[in-house]
């Protein structure tokens, strides 16, 4: 079954309670109303939580934006516990995208691949037991994951660095100088392999339910197999793994363990990304929050807020498409 | 078809719950380690002899990470005499500690440089009729520890390792690092200078030795944030150090328990006199000796001459305070803070720091420690 | 390696293509083998992973142009396709496995009955010693009183957006319900930093950190009960109703009982995902060295924070006992899962389709 992910089947609207007989009419109408009154209470809690979580942020982030003495959005440092303090989340704002488009950019289409792999190409005595296993390491937690970056992965990273900086290094983008390797490419390709489980198990989900009488069709008429897949399974599956990449994208960019514990924090912005430095919204906060006074925790939490705002938007454009999507996609047939 | 019923439900919300409370309750653990190797000192009943236990509970501290391996030490030993109250000391680094302080949360602070006038001012709402003071507990060398393959004895001064922090030499074998190491064999490696990137009261020790010993090299201002942006870095002493065993050419600034405990070598400063000075707690000790207090009344705040040239002192040497309210202490706590503090300044609690890479206070001074923790109420 | 059988199957029908022999495959990966090695050997790379990458991308080429010219353009295309979906899934098992294979060598290190049932009470961090016992009792404390609270909540959110859910109010709760399964771990920890602990001033708890979990927990709860919900077929709410049985009766004893094999599932692998969270606890419980039984009152150890705390030590002692408690953290989470889809197995709703 699908855990938190979004494949939702369209259900038969459940059918409307029948007028209560004469007798228990006052006991029944209590029960009833004591009951649905509980339900939509717990709705309306969520939505309450959610508004608190909005506003609560958003007041403590007032108090600290109306110190600050640097420019929120342009300042690169993060000095909110200086007097007077100076802070902003240029630096933030640009590791957290570059770090979770890393991780896009190599974990969509190899999670892709892999569904593909577990739906059309495994032999079949593998394909279940694989799923299974891939599954399975989606819930394995990201201070795991941290853990294996920090004392295996960054120590491996150093010759594919090197080589990568001989073949690319002229590119700027891709120069790399020796020296512990953990940048924000580490952090990128460490949030890959955490997400990667997650993008598989929703796109082969999607990639399993496409119809087979596409699938019988296009071979009939003389298909390959990569046909089939292009014409049938690809189309079908798409608004699936869109949904599955936001699912993913989501965790990148909000991901705090598995980047604290890989990057070499610092306020610099460069286009470097196998260069030590920059940071990421979920990072900074978690390692700068033991040195925080109160002040500073409000500043935190305003960086908080600007993380929260943009995993909303990420989230809502993910529904939309979604939402979209589904019509024209045949899912509902 | 079967309809199950409610009572599945139940069974099945009453297992979950019976299951629970099997792993809670069932299982027994333990909060003792006498057994294990965990002492270092190997000495804990011998520390029990001069222990007062009064108080009973939890205290709860927090503050400067340089200490830590120190109090770890001291709480080991103080709990195995006083078993009654255990002590949760965090490391969350000494700006955070005085913070929780003053808000009331812990029963003393750790921190590495001495309250600010707005933070003692601040204090007088926790402090019934009181307010915080600075009490030295504890010295201790910040060694700069490296990690270069084929050198296992390099002599810097103030001024080149301004200029290796800043950026301006690059590469090991620097001529300006020759001159000091006629014998060394130095690589062509780039140097990786690593810092902290939380803010740290070792990383304001470093700067302000800086700032004052390499004043030509130096020009930045000395504080708890790291004033130079990009390189290495890394959060808490112990990350700056795990930094530098697993890169080549690295080098950084760190408690020397932390060199202790890794085995990175560590710098000898050149200070001016006739030897260059090793990055040990007798060397920090003779330091601390040439510091003056400060502070009034019953503070002591000191104040450590970094350009010092006097024979074996260490001149990049940090001294850590414990924080706590001359009187007006949380009536809860008053007593866990007195045995404890107590214990760490009595001459077995000071005994133990040499081993662990800090340095003893000075006795004089130690005297004095012990006469103000007494007068805490 | 990599016979795609349905090509096999078409053998009948391959009177008028060509096609390549079965051992074809096989025949250019050994030449682009070799010539990896040749040129690795050639040009003085050291690296293996060199290697393996040169003969990857030569066995992918070699293998289309070979076919490109031998069976036709379509053909080669889609043995690339065949290539690179069996690169994907390599490419991806490596990491994987090598994260479970080097916590489980690690971890086994310092695992033992000592470990499980000691604190970490007065051991120093850069001597050997000390266990997780403290850290395990704070987890499950926090992770049972965070399904205590977002259970409830989120099952009656479930059962109101399907059965009672109408209009504007059931659209935002759904909605948002949705939003929140985004929301950053960090940033429910903030709101509960902001609220319970800077703006209410209680002191860190377990409980503390409970709260936010149980943020993170309610909209995976919301959504699995949704689903299962769903499942349940008409016929028997409506046998229910025409005997007389009003709607919250039929609930409670038709609807949720026939469900509740997937909801427990759902609860027991929303369960599973809170309990690795850290980074909430981070700021919320605080930490500590000794046995805290009471998540009420006073700072307490979680399990992933203790990894955390141990990785930060930066010394080998405290290293090994990280992998160990992370290796523990597998296990645990792990059960959890397997347990749930053993529930979700045996108790699947019987749809009647």
């Amino acid at each position: 079954m699908s855990t938190d992910t979004d494949i939702r089947t369209p259900a038969p609207p459940p059918p409307e309670a029948p007028r209560e007989p004469g007798r228990r009419r006052s006991a029944t109408r209590l029960g009833d109303r004591v009951f649905a009154g509980l339900s939509k209470g717990s709705g309306i809690t969520l939505l309450v939580i959610m508004g608190a979580i909005a506003a609560f942020l958003a007041y403590r982030a007032a108090l600290a934006l109306s110190k600050n003495e640097g420019n929120f959005l342009t300042t690169f440092e993060w000095n909110a516990n200086a007097q007077p303090p100076v802070f902003g989340i240029a630096v933030l704002a640009f590791g957290t995208v570059v770090s979770s488009v890393i991780a896009m950019v190599i974990a969509v289409p190899i999670a892709v691949g892999i569904a593909l792999f577990i739906t059309h190409y495994a032999p079949r005595r593998l394909a279940a037991p694989l799923a299974y296993v891939i599954d399975l390491l989606a819930a394995v937690p990201s201070i795991v994951y941290g853990l294996w970056g920090a004392l295996f992965l960054v120590p491996h990273l150093v010759g594919p660095y090197e080589w990568l900086d001989d073949l690319l290094g002229w590119t700027v983008v891709f120069s790399y100088d020796g020296g512990a390797p953990r940048s924000l490419m580490t952090a990128g390709i460490l949030l890959a392999i955490m997400i990667l489980p997650i993008i598989t198990n929703v796109s082969r989900e999607v990639f399993r339910q496409s119809p087979q009488t596409h699938q019988e069709a296009a071979l009939a008429l003389g298909a390959t197999r990569w046909e089939v897949i292009r014409t049938t399974v690809l189309p079908f599956g798409r608004s699936g793994v869109i949904s599955a990449s936001m699912l993913g994208l989501g965790r990148a960019l909000g991901e705090t363990m598995a980047v604290a514990t890989v990057l070499s924090p610092s306020a610099i912005l460069s286009a470097k990304v196998l260069e030590p430095g920059g940071g990421t919204f979920a990072q900074n906060i978690a390692s700068a929050f033991k040195e925080a006074g109160e002040f500073g925790r409000d500043a935190l939490i305003a960086s908080g807020l600007v993380l929260f705002v943009i995993t909303l938007l990420v989230n809502g454009a993910a529904r939309l498409i979604i939402a979209r999507r589904k019509e024209y996609s045949g899912a509902n047939a | 078809m079967k309809l199950p019923r409610t009572t599945r439900l139940r069974a099945a919300a009453a297992g979950s719950l019976a299951l629970a409370g099997a792993l809670v309750l069932g299982a027994c653990g333990s909060d003792d380690n006498t057994g294990g190797a965990a002492s270092t000192g190997g000495g804990a009943q011998a520390a029990a002899g001069d222990v007062q236990c009064a108080g009973s509970g939890e205290l709860l501290a927090s503050g400067s990470s340089a200490q830590k391996n120190a109090v770890d030490q001291w709480v080991a030993d103080f709990q195995s005499a006083c078993p009654d109250i255990t002590v949760n000391y965090k490391a969350t680094g000494s700006g955070a500690g005085i913070q929780e302080f003053l808000q009331g949360k812990t029963g003393f602070a750790g921190s590495d440089s001495a309250l600010k006038p707005e933070e003692v001012q601040a204090s007088k709402k926790v402090c019934k009729d009181g307010e915080a003071i600075n009490i030295p507990m504890l010295g201790g060398p910040i060694a700069i520890g490296y990690n270069v393959d084929g050198v296992d004895d390099l002599v810097l001064d103030a001024d080149v390792v301004g200029q290796i922090f800043g950026g301006s030499i690059t590469t090991w074998n620097d001529p300006a690092i020759a001159d000091l190491n006629p014998d060394a064999d130095l690589p062509d490696t780039k140097i990786q200078p690593v810092h902290r990137s939380d803010e740290s009261g070792t990383t304001d020790n470093f700067t302000q030795y800086l700032a004052a010993a390499a004043q030509d090299t130096w020009p930045h201002e000395p504080g708890k944030k790291w004033p130079v942006q990009g390189g290495q870095a890394a959060d808490g002493s112990s990350g700056v150090s795990s930094q530098v065993t697993q890169t080549d050419g690295a080098i950084s600034y760190f408690e020397l328990s932390y060199a202790t405990a890794s085995d990175i070598d560590t710098v000898k400063l050149d200070t001016g006199a006739s030897e260059p000075v090793e990055a040990t707690s007798e060397n920090a000790s003779k330091a601390i000796a040439a510091a003056k207090v400060t502070g009034t009344g019953k503070d002591l705040a000191m104040k450590l001459d970094y350009t010092t040239d006097s024979a074996g002192a260490y001149p990049l040497t940090l001294l850590t305070y414990e924080i706590a309210c001359d009187t007006g202490n949380n009536r809860d706590n008053l007593d866990k803070v007195k045995s404890f503090l107590g214990y760490t300044a009595s001459e077995a609690g000071q005994s133990k720091l040499s081993q662990l890479g800090y340095a003893p206070l000075p006795a004089e001074i130690a005297g004095k420690v012990r006469t103000t923790v007494e007068s805490l109420s | 390696m990599s016979a795609p059988p349905v090509a096999d199957r078409g053998d009948a029908f391959a009177i008028h293509q060509p096609r390549l022999p079965r051992w074809a495959p096989a025949g250019v990966a050994v030449a682009a083998a070799a010539a990896a090695v040749a040129v690795g050997l050639g040009a003085g790379l050291a690296s293996r992973v060199q290697w393996g990458l040169i003969a990857a991308v030569l066995f992918v080429a070699g293998l289309y142009a070979v076919s490109a010219r031998a069976e036709g353009a379509r053909k080669a295309k889609d043995r690339l396709a065949t290539s690179l979906v069996w690169g994907a899934f390599l490419l991806a098992v490596i990491p994987l496995a090598s994260l479970v294979w080097e916590t489980v060598r690690q971890g086994v290190k310092v695992l033992d009955g000592y470990f499980l049932t000691h604190s970490m009470n007065g051991v120093v961090a850069i001597a050997p010693g000390g266990g997780i016992y403290h850290a395990l009792l704070g987890t499950i404390e926090q992770v049972a009183l965070a399904t205590v609270i977002a259970t409830p909540i989120g099952l009656l959110t479930g059962v109101y957006l399907v059965e009672y859910g109408r209009g504007r109010l059931a659209k935002a709760v759904t909605f948002f319900v949705d939003v929140m399964t985004g929301i950053p771990s960090i940033v429910a920890g903030l709101f509960v930093l902001s609220v319970w602990i800077m703006g209410l001033g209680f002191g860190y708890s377990g409980l503390a950190g409970s709260f936010a979990l149980a943020i993170l927990m309610m909209p995976i709860v919301v959504r699995s009960t949704e689903e299962m919900l769903k499942l349940v077929p008409n016929e028997l709410r409506e046998a229910s109703y025409a005997l007389g049985v009003p709607k919250w009766k039929t609930i409670l004893q038709v609807v949720l009982p026939t469900s509740i094999g997937g909801i427990t599932t759902g609860v027991m692998l929303a369960v599973a995902r809170i309990t690795g969270e850290t980074a909430p606890l981070l700021l919320l419980v605080f930490g500590n060295p000794a046995i805290n039984d009471n998540p009420f009152e006073g700072a307490q150890a979680s399990l992933p924070l203790y990894i955390y705390e141990q990785w930060a030590n930066g010394n080998n002692a405290s290293y090994d006992r990280a992998w160990a408690a992370a290796l523990v953290l597998i296990v645990f989470v792990m059960l959890l899962n397997l347990l749930a889809r053993l529930i979700a197995r045996f108790k699947a709703p019987k749809t009647g389709r």
